[in-house]
């Protein structure tokens, strides 16, 4: 199985069968009222988090497949764990460690919005084809050249990969072992090779493309409106989020 | 009748200055099915590419069921592309789409067939490939046999007056060579079959021609000139082993 197909879970529900541009829609939306709810309204993330859960039981996506998925955020938080050492500001003790308060919250901040992001992403990911993501893209109207270009990503990349395969036993085949940097030589020929070879199968395709009558812009083949029942389904968890959001601030607000 | 291919004086020098073809003249009657055999290097491509106007800019000309290839005049090459239908060698390089069906549509798409006809058309295309039922799958999932099947049906869905195929044999197993002869023998359609597979234009068409250095060097029954050896080996084409063309011309 291609790597992009990992992500995707097959299945029959009513959040697999909507059309993928409420999807991607409602994606959007949710993580926007995400990321505008204030950082101390701890309740209201949990709030998001159920909402997520609540998707995800409807979608029949076990919680393991969504948060083995999600440990592709820790490279991009991990610097947040950094945060409460380095910042400024009054200090609180934890363990005999003193760490900075808005340094915590800053932190905190970060990690709950990137990690309620990145599972509303997988949940989209995992109810929507690869394909299918793209037809929605192509229906909000997004420029189709850069469509067509994640469509031929997705088409090449397990070419490519194939390619690149066949390269590394080639290159094992005649005794070739990366130890130290000095392979680095090696592999960085390699690359350029496999460049090479994309680039010339990218032409190839070209003329195929011309061969069927290809003048610049890819036929539509995809008309098909959603109906106002299904964007209304779709809308539910982000207009949720986003009243969730607008509680946190007027509690905020009433607070100070 | 109006032949389906006529090629007269056809010459073509790279822009680097090599020349790969010298005057080339080649007609094709309308349902023959004729293999273009020549050693690697010997022209083959670069004539498939003048034969919808992919290439062009050197000496002679090509029509097509009696239109000229003009690549200035954008109508009229649009009608040419789809008049010859050019299977390419190599699978991945002609199905670009996510999945099969979209594939096949995509010619007769930008031809402007749209709705139930477009509809008709894949699926009357990929029955004749017998791979009506691999529709909504991703090509990069078929087998390579299945995937040289898909790419003769998204030409056939334009309906072209000639079926052109490079190399058609080429990294298929026996039995997926042999379905595809089946396939081949039974499509009523002009074919021009680009090949060394000797045995294979010996199996599926009646005449040959021997592109060699750029020119037509022979043109006549396949099993004839697969017979003459000085010919043969003055133009690099050898036999496979064990392989008697006058079995095939008895036959």
């Amino acid at each position: 199985m291609d790597g992009l197909g990992r992500l995707h879970r097959p299945g029959d529900t009513p959040v697999h069968r909507l059309p993928p541009q409420c999807k991607l829609v409602a994606t959007g939306a949710f993580v926007l009222a995400v990321v505008s709810t204030p950082r101390e309204a701890v309740w209201a993330f949990a709030v998001h988090a159920a909402l997520l859960a609540v998707v995800a039981a409807i979608a029949r996506v076990p919680p393991h497949f969504v948060l083995r998925r999600m440990t592709i955020e820790i490279p991009f938080v991990a610097f947040a764990a950094l945060l409460p050492f380095v910042a400024q500001g009054p200090r609180v003790e934890a363990l005999g460690v003193p760490l900075s308060e808005s340094g915590l919250w800053a932190a905190w901040n970060i990690l709950a919005k990137a990690s309620l992001g990145t599972a509303a992403s997988i949940l989209l990911a995992a109810t929507t084809e690869p394909r299918q993501l793209l037809v929605g893209l192509e229906r909000l109207r997004l420029p189709s050249l850069l469509v067509q270009i994640a469509a031929f990503m997705i088409r090449y990349a397990d070419v490519i990969v194939g390619e690149m395969r066949r390269m590394r036993t080639a290159r094992a085949a005649r005794g070739f072992q990366a130890r130290d940097v000095r392979a680095a030589r090696v592999l960085a020929r390699s690359a350029g090779a496999l460049f090479l070879r994309s680039y010339e199968r990218g032409e190839r395709v070209h003329l195929a493309m011309l061969s069927r009558g290809y003048q610049g812009r890819m036929p539509v083949l995809h008309e098909a409106a959603a109906t106002g029942r299904q964007w209304a389904a779709a809308a539910a968890p982000p207009a949720l989020a986003a009243l969730v959001a607008v509680a946190a601030w007027v509690a905020a607000w009433m607070v100070r | 009748m109006t032949p389906s291919l006529e090629v007269s004086g056809l010459a073509y020098a790279y822009p680097d200055g090599t020349q790969a073809l010298f005057g080339v003249n080649v007609t094709i009657g309308k349902g023959e099915r004729v293999a273009l055999l020549g050693p690697n290097g010997a022209g083959k491509t670069t004539f498939v590419l003048h034969l919808n106007g992919i290439l062009h800019g050197g000496a002679g000309t090509v029509r097509v069921g009696g239109l000229t290839v003009d690549p200035a005049d954008r109508a009229t090459l649009q009608e040419i592309r789809r008049r010859v239908g050019i299977v390419f060698q190599d699978p991945d390089d002609q199905l670009f789409m996510p999945t099969v069906r979209e594939d096949v549509a995509f010619g007769p798409a930008n031809l402007g067939v749209t709705g139930a006809e477009l509809e008709r058309r894949v699926e009357h295309a990929l029955e004749r490939v017998g791979m009506l039922h691999v529709a909504d799958r991703p090509p990069q999932h078929l087998s390579f046999g299945q995937r040289r099947r898909v790419a003769v049906a998204t030409v056939l869905a334009m309906e072209p007056e000639i079926l052109v195929l490079d190399e058609p044999s080429s990294n298929l197993d026996p039995a997926g060579r042999r379905e595809l002869a089946e396939i081949l023998t039974g499509l009523e359609v002009t074919m021009l079959m680009v090949t060394h597979d000797l045995p294979y234009a010996a199996e599926l068409c009646p005449r040959s021609l021997i592109l060699s250095d750029g020119v037509i060097v022979a043109d006549g029954p396949t099993a004839e000139l697969l017979s003459d050896e000085p010919l043969m080996r003055a133009h690099r084409l050898e036999l496979p082993y064990g392989f008697d063309p006058r079995a095939i011309a008895r036959r």
